[in-house]
């Protein structure tokens, strides 16, 4: 018993000793981030910590979910979305700062293929060596809008809507493909940017609209130096480096 | 924009997935409620846990497994080999045998309680009369165990139409083959089509309350005219 006592006594000393160790300066900050750009977002928070010392905690989610919840008062103060629209929509609904949007990461729409043999240019669309080809939703996953764009203007869309299979968003889409189900899919460049295996195409800028993704400050950070200090961050050559390393385009 | 026929076509497809996935059901689980019943097996509530997995498991997890199942490196590839396809993915066939596994446990629930309720005597009572197993089986424990058998497929048959998840992750949203009713309301929400998704939400709702207060009126029914 007497044990116990002096044991968590030692416990609660330790953790004091742990959290007076931290500068006193450093600042903890809340980013929502759109689900794709999860990975690259936590390399880029623990290079701005190293730099400057302030946390950045991501939440992580769909863009439309996010915004939900932040103009229900969720606790972020900086907003990494998906699209253009939704933070410019945050700024018209008084949730964000005005003139503090910009494109921090523009997508990159890439066929892929895991056989390796499949995909060997933009011909694997008309060879038609395939039963299913994914794409995700086009009505609401941005890069579905881009997949049906792109295959338009290659003249290839009405031949190959019967075999399109939609994934409900982007990761469902690779994961179409990833397990074989679809032969090919049109999938986000960032999901197989880091493995060489299987084929692919990158599909050229020109076929589609810019699949931009924009970032925003909040309002409930509006008076925060960290906020402030990530953005700057994100969109200095240390962020654009890691955004660039996860094949996206770094934006303007 | 959106026609008649882009509501019609998944209230169609849905009310066919449930109808064979209930047909099923029905054939698969009155096997193992009746073994579940009856059996003095060791492990045999382990197997009850696993047929009760989908009440707990979130539809992704099922669907994701379901999609490797399915997909040509598992054992639905080599099925739909059989007939020159790659996968039983992105089917009509799929989507019953992802929901088979997903209302299971509601079919199998409620027929096993119905078995074990009348205990043994009933059974014991036909064999002294010289009824086969067979044939008691189908004049005494069927009739025996109505209630359950009405309970699991109408339980078996809403949980089908209502479900979401799992045919999200194995449908792949092809209209008419695919596309059900809660995918084709999820789609009219997030595109901001709110009068079609109202007249789609809205029937549900009136056809799930339908359904659960008939289920109850029937129990009712059926318990009070049990000899």
């Amino acid at each position: 018993m007497k044990r116990t006592v002096l044991l968590s006594a030692a416990l609660v000393a330790a953790v004091h000793a742990l959290f007076a160790a931290a500068p006193a300066v450093a600042a903890e900050i809340r980013v929502a981030v759109a689900a794709n750009f999860v990975e690259p977002v936590k390399e880029i928070g623990a290079l701005f910590t190293k730099a400057t010392g302030h946390q950045a905690v991501f939440s992580s989610g769909a863009t439309g979910q996010l915004y939900t919840q932040l103009t229900q008062d969720a606790p972020f103060e900086v907003f990494l979305a998906a699209d253009q629209a939704t933070p410019q929509k945050a700024i018209d609904e008084g949730f964000a700062v005005a003139g503090t949007r910009f494109t921090y990461a523009t997508g990159r729409l890439a066929l892929f293929s895991k056989d390796p043999a499949l995909v060997k240019g933009e011909a694997a669309l008309t060879e038609g060596r395939f039963a299913k080809l994914a794409i995700a939703n086009p009505a609401t996953a941005p890069y579905g809008a881009a997949a049906v764009e792109a295959m338009k203007a290659l003249g290839v869309h009405d031949a190959l809507a019967p075999k399109l299979v939609q994934g409900n968003n982007i990761a469902q889409t690779y994961q179409f493909v990833e397990t074989g189900n679809a032969e090919l899919g049109f999938v986000a460049l960032s999901q197989i940017v880091r493995h060489a295996e299987g084929s692919r195409w990158l599909v050229p800028d020109s076929l589609h609209a810019p699949i931009a993704q924009d970032a925003v400050l909040l309002k409930r950070g509006a008076d925060s130096e960290a906020a402030r200090a990530f953005l700057a961050f994100l969109r200095g050559p240390e962020g654009r480096a890691v955004v660039e390393k996860f094949g996206y385009g770094s934006g303007n | 924009m959106t026609g008649i026929d882009d509501i019609w076509s998944p209230v169609r497809l849905t009310l066919e997935l449930a109808t064979v996935t209930t047909a099923v059901l029905l054939l698969v689980g009155t096997p193992v409620a009746w073994w579940l019943a009856r059996s003095h097996a060791r492990w045999k509530e382990a197997l009850a846990a696993v047929v009760a997995l989908p009440l707990v498991l979130p539809p992704t997890v099922l669907g994701f497994y379901l999609l490797l199942a399915l997909g040509p490196n598992g054992p639905g590839g080599w099925i739909a080999g059989l007939y020159g396809a790659r996968t039983l993915a992105f089917t009509f066939t799929g989507l019953v045998i992802g929901s088979v596994v997903y209302s299971l446990p509601f079919v199998v629930q409620p027929i096993r309680n119905a078995f074990e309720a009348f205990g043994e005597r009933p059974l014991e009572v036909a064999a002294t009369l010289r009824a086969s197993p067979w044939d008691a089986f189908w004049s005494v424990a069927v009739p025996l165990a109505r209630p359950g058998f009405v309970t699991g497929a109408v339980l078996g048959f809403a949980h089908t139409v209502g479900e979401f998840g799992v045919v999200l992750m194995i449908g792949g949203n092809i209209p008419g083959e695919t596309k059900v009713l809660s995918v084709a309301i999820y789609d009219f929400v997030e595109t901001l089509q709110w009068t079609q998704a109202h007249v789609l939400a809205g029937g549900m709702l009136a056809f799930s309350f339908v359904v659960i207060l008939v289920t109850f009126l029937l129990e009712k029914r059926l318990r009070r005219d049990r000899p």
